[in-house]
């Protein structure tokens, strides 16, 4: 299924005609995307669109199934790699709706995450002092209390704490490839800044972003060198910042792409 | 991801190796003079033989209880051996250089170095292998302060008022069937005297092994907190993988006495048997203590071993403003079941208990909570707070929750909350994506849920259990 003799190194991720289905239904329907060292694109589209999926089955969550095209991260194909293996090339995914796992610590989770992606680099691991440190920076930057480290993770959190979180971890991994799935839903002006500021402050010639968002108000934060209308399953419309505006204007319909594929029940 | 989680709780079990030491031990079987034999072994006085044989009768008449959610087959107590000891140890060896090495080396495989200068510092151990202890540790510096650490057997000779005072008198003999047994049978376990005012200097552990074949551990433990006393105690158990069940049906008895304080710690890992339920260890024990005016005891059991596990340690809060407390973690996988839980009776005034269970059940094993909370006419103004929680990994496994509350005071408070939850793809997604492995994933999840009952653990075990943790889970996830 994998395609991978076209390694392109000017590319971070790149996504080739990706068709990918959870549950027998058909959600990915061609997919293609070119993302290079730090360039920032923005996702848009409606709901149901499978922008979720995207980063579901880019990130290797069980359950979704690829059935034809390729995506290569920093020239390793991903797709054969399980979950773990994915995170540690360095593809990072912000979730929609952050999990709690109650009783284990902030802190416990990022330096255990930490720890095995550096192992799995062959990185010597960080001692506890330093991480600390580090944990503690980054908690500060996305402005949360530093309790929130010892807190479970996400446990009773609010859903704009959650996020901040999300960002926090990011700033953790230093990943390659950023995915945020609309991380700013439901966040106020000031989170929205915050989260804003943990992108830009990461933003660096070896590292590139996804940020999937329904809201102009995000980019005017995040400017973003591309921006996207994902429906149905594949990009139907790209261009720069914007289009993101243009949209916010007229909505999606005039771009829904017709019905002569038909529905794939 | 059930796949997954069932691959990874196949496991290695490391305790499971034998040692080669050569034994003496009886033909199977059970009858009186088994009980005299037992008792010649032991070089008893006849009044612990009167007790034993009186025992044997009450038992004779007594049937096996089938109340427990647990499934085996029957036991045929004419198969099991009730003693065996390794030759070695017929000489009583009067110092370590004296025990055989193979017998040091088995425990230092386990862990548990029993050359004072190698051991945790602070923690004594009584090494209890089969039928007998091995060695116990740190005696004399415990003497120094007033602390009796022995194995029963010397106790029975040594310390006989205080045996005969304390022995049975939490658990009396009829209690209940596998007590009874006990009281026929019993090799041995540990005895603890603190005496007033003091608090014991080091942690006390036993660490009990099971080695030879076919053979039954009837481990019996007492220990009796003085007025105003302190003390810290740990038990350890392991046997060799087999494919026979094997029996180990102890009793322990604590006396708190007034403003005294025992904290009963266990972690018990015997050999749970293979992932289709064949061999494991039968882990059939009454556990219980009695709190006079303003004692505590506080019970802490981490259960991730046993083929079937059937166990309550309870407390009887006698005294007024006495206080008991239950933390359990009890991990099943495989085939295991554990049907575990307390009893708290509250007799005393102004008396309180605490009750901590986190179930964790995985592959088709069976895990059940059974408490009870009993307020009786005079306990006025007492207090219960329980917390059962259970934790599902996969969908084949079962969890079940067994309250009984009897409330004859009406000033009494019983509190009671319970929780089921599942360790939920989410959450494992959440994991990988963060780059754990999905095992790590699993048990980092699985500490999380127990994280109330170890901070009860004293601290070098509560490492050590949660590594157990970990390795039991190992491979439960693909
Ligand atoms: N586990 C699932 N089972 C069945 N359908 C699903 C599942 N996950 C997503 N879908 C469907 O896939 C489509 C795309 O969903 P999603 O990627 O979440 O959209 P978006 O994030 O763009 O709003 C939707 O129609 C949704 O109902
Ligand atoms: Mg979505």
């Amino acid at each position: 299924m994998s395609n991978t003799n076209t390694k392109d190194t000017s590319s971070l991720l790149t996504i080739k005609d990706l068709h990918a289905s959870v549950e027998e239904k058909n959600i990915l329907k061609g997919l293609n995307l070119e993302v290079k060292p730090g360039e920032v694109h923005a996702i848009m589209g409606p709901n149901g669109a499978g922008k979720s999926t995207m980063g579901y089955v880019l990130s290797g969550r069980e359950g979704y199934s690829v059935e034809q095209g390729s995506a290569v991260l920093d020239g390793v194909d991903i797709l054969d790699l399980e979950a773990e293996e994915r995170a540690r090339a360095g593809l990072f995914l912000a979730f929609q709706y952050p999990v709690e796992i109650p009783g284990v610590s902030n802190l416990e989770f990022l330096k255990a995450s930490v720890d095995a992606q550096r192992e799995a680099r062959g990185e010597e691991a960080v001692s506890s002092a330093d991480f600390l440190k580090l944990a503690k920076a980054a908690c500060k930057q996305v402005n949360l209390p530093l309790a929130f480290l010892k807190r479970g993770v996400n446990e009773g959190f609010s859903g704009g704490e959650k996020k901040r979180n999300e960002i926090m971890q990011m700033l953790l991994l230093q990943p390659k490839v950023c995915i945020l799935d609309e991380t700013d839903s439901g966040l106020d002006i000031d989170a929205l800044q915050v989260v804003a500021e943990g992108v830009n402050s990461q933003r660096s010639n070896d590292r590139s972003f996804v940020v999937v968002t329904h809201y102009q108000r995000l980019l005017d934060y995040i400017k973003p060198d591309f921006v996207h209308v994902l429906a149905d399953g594949k990009i139907v419309k790209s261009g720069d910042a914007s289009l993101a505006l243009e949209l916010e204007a007229q909505g999606y319909a005039w771009l829904q792409p017709s019905d002569e594929e038909g529905q794939n029940a | 991801m059930t796949d997954q989680i069932d691959k990874a709780l196949e496991r290695e079990y490391e305790a499971g190796f034998v040692s080669d030491v050569e034994s003496d031990t009886f033909e199977p079987g059970l009858d009186e003079n088994v009980i005299r034999r037992i008792s010649t072994m032991k070089n008893e006085p006849e009044w612990m033989l009167e007790a034993r044989l009186k025992a044997f009768k009450v038992w004779q008449e007594m049937e096996e209880p089938d109340w427990a959610h647990v499934d085996y087959e029957k036991i045929d107590f004419q198969a099991i051996s009730y003693f065996s000891a390794p030759k070695s140890m017929k000489d009583k060896p009067k110092s370590l250089d004296e025990v055989d090495p193979e017998l040091i080396r088995t425990y230092e495989k386990l862990g548990i170095p029993l050359i004072e200068q190698q051991m945790l510092a602070g923690v004594a151990v009584d090494a209890v292998f089969d039928s007998v202890s091995v060695v116990t540790t740190f005696r004399e510096k415990l003497s120094e302060a007033g602390v009796i650490f022995c194995p029963i057997s010397e106790a029975i000779q040594n310390h006989p008022e205080l045996v005969k005072k304390y022995l049975g008198s939490v658990v009396p003999t009829k209690d209940n069937y596998y007590a009874a047994l006990n009281c026929a049978v019993f090799t041995d376990g540990s005895f603890v005297y603190i005496p007033k005012g003091t608090r014991c200097p080091m942690e006390l552990s036993t660490y009990f092994r099971i080695n030879e074949q076919n053979t039954g551990q009837f481990e019996r433990t007492l220990i009796i907190a003085d007025e105003g006393s302190h003390v810290s105690y740990l038990e350890g158990c392991t046997a060799p993988q087999r494919d026979e069940n094997q029996l180990h049906a102890a009793v322990v008895e604590l006396v708190a006495l007034d403003d005294a304080e025992i904290k009963y710690s266990t972690v018990q890992n015997w050999y749970p048997g293979d992932e289709n339920g064949k061999g494991g260890i039968y882990n059939f024990v009454t556990k219980r203590g009695i709190c006079h005016t303003n004692a505590k005891i506080s019970w802490t059991q981490v259960e991730t071993g046993s083929a079937v596990t059937w166990k309550y340690p309870s407390c009887v809060l006698k005294g007024d403003n006495s206080v008991g407390e239950f933390y359990s973690v009890a991990l099943t996988r495989g085939a295991q079941q554990a049907d575990t839980g307390t009893k708290m009776i509250h007799l005393g005034k102004n008396t309180k208990s605490t009750i901590i269970s986190k179930g964790i059940s995985a592959g088709r094993s069976n895990n059940s909570y059974r408490g009870l909370v009993r307020m009786n006419p005079g306990a006025d103004g007492a207090r219960n707070f329980t917390q059962c929680d259970s934790l599902l990994i996969g969908d084949q496994c079962g969890a079940h929750t067994f309250p009984y509350v009897e409330s004859r005071n009406p000033s009494a408070i019983v509190e009671h909350e319970a929780t089921t939850s599942k360790v939920s793809d989410d959450q494992m997604f959440l994991c990988q994506q963060r780059g754990l492995d999905p095992e790590k994933a699993v048990s980092m999840i699985v500490n999380g849920f127990c994280k109330e009952v170890f901070k009860e653990l004293p601290m070098e075990f509560a490492v050590e259990a949660g590594k157990l943790l970990e390795i039991s889970l190992e491979g439960s996830v693909g």
